[in-house]
């Protein structure tokens, strides 16, 4: 593991009224790693998610970006260091054809401060963004109105409007959810050119057949606590894990 | 006509295609399709201008003014901003006018523009602190906030108290007053329509459609609608300072709920979110109540009973009914 991660979580608590929603939670992921997150429902996963991304502040504890404490900074701060998410409920603005969808993030200052203040043409660089994620050009998808597009594109879409942030590291909750294998299959490409391009991603997720198959390393949490952390093998043969998905005796 | 044998057939014509390639100067009969629409309100407001009389002259003033604060309403709803309260705009618009006129004494030609820019800022300033508010909680404070400062002005007796300040100086003349709102009025329809339909404009609009993807993106929302606000309040303020020096006076109706509600009405009879239909609601629904006036009190039930047909009937607003209309064809096509 390189010397300094790129993120480090530690001594993470949220408590929402009297529920632990995250208990001392500690986890770092190295640049260029693909960290896979899993727990059973209401385990912490996407309020550590929220946490991370500044949609909601911590109780407690520390949150650090390539060594920047981060805790409790409001969102967009947090995006335009590199840190881009999808939602689990996609949040498109429906009244809106897909491809004027990307414009949002194209305008957004970090976009700027990368390309210099020259955007190009943005409709033209939405196209093709979302050509990338299998809006195809030829069926003028992206021209549809996000109201009228099928779940699986709604997720591309969301998938495309972090890409076009040009994060350094991405944060997927649960991109699968609600997809057809199929669509599924569609996608793990996606994801494995964005590692290529040295992204760090972070994936939580309840398919976790296809998750193994392309995750590095995995943490598993339950109650709002870490319960296991290593290889997905490693992860899936430890007994609280198991006890976690499926109950103890 | 033999129905049996036709049927009507609609089409709708790509409009985009249409309009945004230099195609549109292939024929002139493609030139006036797409120039039609945007003359009409120049040429229109210029011929009303001259052959009104004195008294309808007034009556386009305040038309006029009404259709600045329901732009100013609909720029703040495409936003995700619903306020009850454009009274506030006017009215600060209108103090800050009547101020720098009888304390300073300063020309109407001073103080419309200042009064423009700093009633902007200080009604932006009132609104930052609940800008986190969304829908109805928003709505709530800008209802609120017109009533206290009348109450304030009624209190303290500053500013001329209850009985306002009067003898202000006038425009210099009723051509100046009426050709400077109708320039303004626009100004206003043609300059911000531009802008809500740029990239800036999307983001506002992105933000009443969901706020938190808008921020997702790395942009500070809070930061573009305190600009909206600043473009909403401001065009308010000059509605203000400019009726101020029509009337010559200033006083507590300015921050009467008439200026608050008619904008709304006049947004929802022409249609929201395109400007255009907020500002044709207003020359629909201004004159309609002059001419309700010889009926006496029952002006205001035959008003309320208008409205309440016209959302039934067309929901969408006047300008949505004719803008989907004029981008239809219709024909009766023969059926086999």
């Amino acid at each position: 593991m390189s010397p300094s991660p790129l993120l480090k979580v530690s001594g993470l608590y949220k408590n929402f009224g009297g529920v632990q929603a995250i208990h001392n939670l500690n986890f770092e992921i190295a640049e260029g790693e693909l960290l896979g997150m899993i727990g059973p429902n209401g385990s912490g996963k996407t309020t550590a998610v929220n946490l991370i991304t500044g949609f909601v502040k911590p109780t407690e504890g520390e949150i650090g970006y390539r060594g920047k404490n981060i805790t409790g900074w409001p969102p967009y701060k947090i995006v335009r260091l590199g840190i881009a998410r999808t939602f689990q409920m996609v949040k498109p603005f429906y009244q809106l054809p897909a491809y004027k969808n990307m414009i949002i993030p194209l305008y957004s200052p970090r976009v700027k401060k990368i390309t210099g203040g020259k955007y190009g043409d943005r409709n033209a660089v939405a196209l093709d963004l979302l050509e990338e994620v299998g809006f195809e050009r030829d069926a003028f998808v992206a021209y549809k109105a996000a109201s009228v597009l099928p779940q699986g594109y709604l997720k591309r879409l969301e998938l495309a409007k972090a890409i076009a942030l040009q994060p350094d590291l991405i944060i997927l909750d649960e991109l699968f959810s609600g997809l057809s294998l199929a669509e599924v299959a569609s996608i793990v490409p996606i994801i494995e050119k964005l590692r290529q391009q040295g992204k760090t991603i972070i994936m939580i997720e309840h398919r976790l057949k296809e998750l193994f198959r392309i995750a590095d390393r995995v943490i598993a949490l339950n109650y709002g606590q870490k319960i296991a952390d290593g290889q997905a093998a490693d992860v899936m043969d430890s007994q609280d894990v198991k006890n976690a998905y499926l109950g103890s005796e | 006509m033999d129905n049996e044998k036709k049927r009507k057939e609609r089409i709708d014509r790509g409009i985009k295609v249409r309009s945004s390639d230099v195609f549109a100067l292939t024929s002139w009969r493609e030139m006036l399709y797409l120039s039609a629409p945007r003359l009409l309100p120049v040429v229109g407001l210029l011929i009303l201008s001259i052959v009104l009389s004195h008294y309808w002259q007034r009556v386009l003033l305040s038309v006029s003014v009404f259709a600045l604060l329901a732009i100013s309403w609909d720029i703040l709803a495409q936003s995700g901003m619903v306020s009850l309260g454009q009274a506030l705009f006017f009215g600060t618009g209108a103090y800050f006018a009547g101020n720098m006129n009888h304390y300073l004494g300063w020309p109407p030609s001073v103080t419309i523009p200042l009064a423009t820019i700093f009633g902007g800022l200080l009604c932006t300033l009132f609104l930052v602190p609940v800008l986190r508010l969304r829908g109805i909680y928003f709505s709530m404070v800008t209802l609120v906030l017109p009533l206290m400062l009348v109450r304030i002005i009624e209190a303290t007796r500053i500013f001329g108290g209850t009985e306002g300040l009067s003898g202000l100086s006038p425009l210099p003349n009723r051509w100046v007053e009426l050709y400077l709102i109708i320039a303004v009025l626009l100004a206003a329809l043609f300059g911000f329509r531009r802008l809500m339909n740029s990239d800036y404009g999307l983001v506002l609009k992105g933000i009443n459609d969901n706020d938190r993807s808008v921020m997702n993106a790395g942009i500070n929302i809070y930061w573009f609608k305190t600009q909206a606000l600043f473009i909403a309040s401001a065009i308010g303020a000059f509605a203000g300072a400019f009726m101020t020096h029509v009337y010559m006076f200033v006083g507590m109706p300015v921050f009467a709920l008439d200026y608050s509600i008619l904008p709304i009405a006049a947004a929802v009879v022409g249609g929201m979110g395109t400007l255009a239909g907020s500002m044709l609601g207003a020359f629909v629904l201004v004159p309609l109540s002059e001419i309700l006036r010889p009926l006496g009190g029952l002006r205001i039930v035959f008003y309320g009973l208008f409205l309440v047909v016209f959302t039934v009937a067309v929901p969408e607003g006047i300008f949505h009914y004719i803008q989907r209309k004029y981008h239809q064809f219709e024909r009766w096509v023969e059926v086999e």
